[in-house]
């Protein structure tokens, strides 16, 4: 018995086609889509060296200056440098997407996109400068 | 003087003739006026009357004859010939849905979720008719408006590859209905489309690739939909978690 069903009239026999597993490789937008995506990975990255420096100031001394040594290294520099670059992909597309997200309204008008996007950005440069500020007061 | 021709190569599929699909090519007339659409009229009319495609107004508001143009969805009735000069145009149905014959896809998915997201005002009470009309100020008209343009193309689901990987995926243009009706002052059933969007199959399937707010022909801004209900979505829920004995509309 054939596995595909015959054609019968008035019954359709559906062509049913399948997404190729490149499927992003053929339009620009689609490449910076998958392109933000995997800076995820950075961002995961980022945070997790944080928490792991943090364990090695609770570790002690030793343990801390052991990171802070291998955070020196070649392969280390790089990683943090590419991890710089992604992280500002990141932010910085974020920050351009969110006046799709957040609708906001103020004296029964609709705050303007660029309005929202510049709190955001605000609010970032705001953020980093008082962190800034912690870290060099310290 | 001999009339300047463009070739078509369209996507063909018989299913009482052939297994697979394949591309058929045909010649022309490049005419300054004529769009895709024209021209797979001439097809039917002059070259081959097997063809099979879907369309009805011609004017880009029917949202019928959407299809695959070089790879893109658009309406064909709004795609000029002579912007994809000196061609050849590839023409295929609408991705991401099953054929039925040549360039006629399947819609039946889409018209079941379309139904599943409520699209219609809810009241939990009717006012009676005594009382006049729900009225409406401009500013809440135009809270909603944009998204009331949808039109069913379904170009949005051809260009989500979100849908193409996930066909249980909720969609565009369905959440971005379930807006306009959320959106709406007189609505009162933003609860019930929250329970069926707020599923696996609903707005967090969503990775705002924005493609389809790129390709419809309304400009909807469905993804932007999507985003500001995710927004919505996850207030109410937490509103709901610190507030439980406080009912959301």
């Amino acid at each position: 018995m054939s596995h595909r069903p015959r054609y019968r009239r008035y019954q359709p026999r559906l062509y049913q086609r399948r997404m190729p597993i490149f499927w992003w490789v053929h339009r620009a937008a689609h490449i910076r889509f998958i392109t933000r995506e995997l800076t995820s990975v950075f961002v995961a990255f980022g945070a997790l060296e944080l928490l792991f420096l943090v364990r090695a100031l609770g570790q002690g001394p030793a343990a801390y200056a052991a990171f802070l040594a291998w955070l020196q290294t070649p392969v280390a520099l790089i990683l943090n440098a590419v991890t710089v670059l992604m992280l500002l992909f990141h932010s910085l597309t974020w920050f351009n997407l969110a006046p799709r997200a957040l609708v906001l309204h103020a004296g029964g008008r609709r705050i303007p996109d660029a309005a929202v996007r510049g709190l955001n950005y605000a609010a970032w440069v705001v953020v980093s400068a008082g962190l800034a500020g912690l870290l060099l007061a310290t | 003087m001999t009339e300047e021709t463009i070739t078509l190569e369209i996507f063909r599929y018989r299913p009482e003739r052939e297994e697979a699909p394949a591309f058929q090519a045909y010649e022309v007339p490049c005419r300054k006026d004529w769009v895709i659409l024209d021209a797979l009229n001439y097809i039917k009319d002059e070259l081959d009357g097997s063809l099979s495609f879907r369309w009805s107004c011609r004017m880009g508001v029917c949202g019928s004859c959407g299809m695959m143009v070089n790879g893109t969805p658009v309406l064909t009735c709004g795609a000029f010939l002579s912007s994809y000069r000196p061609g050849p145009i590839r023409v295929e149905p609408l991705a991401n849905f099953p054929v039925v014959r040549d360039l006629v896809i399947l819609m039946t998915d889409f018209m079941e979720k379309l139904n599943r997201v409520h699209p219609w005002l809810i009241r939990h009470e009717e006012q009676p008719v005594s009382a006049g009309e729900y009225l409406q100020t401009p500013a809440q008209l135009a809270e909603y408006k944009p998204y009331s343009m949808c039109i069913n193309c379904l170009l949005c689901y051809a260009a989500c590859p979100v849908y193409g990987l996930e066909p249980t995926f909720i969609g565009p243009a369905a959440i971005a209905l379930a807006q306009r009706y959320n959106l709406d002052s007189r609505d009162e059933g933003f609860r019930q489309r929250t329970d069926v969007l707020s599923q696996d199959d609903g707005i967090w399937e969503c990775t705002f690739v924005g493609e389809c707010s790129t390709v419809c022909p309304k400009g909807v801004d469905p993804a932007g939909a999507i985003q500001r209900y995710k927004l919505t979505a996850a207030v109410a829920w937490w509103k709901h978690f610190l507030l439980p004995w406080q009912r959301g509309t």
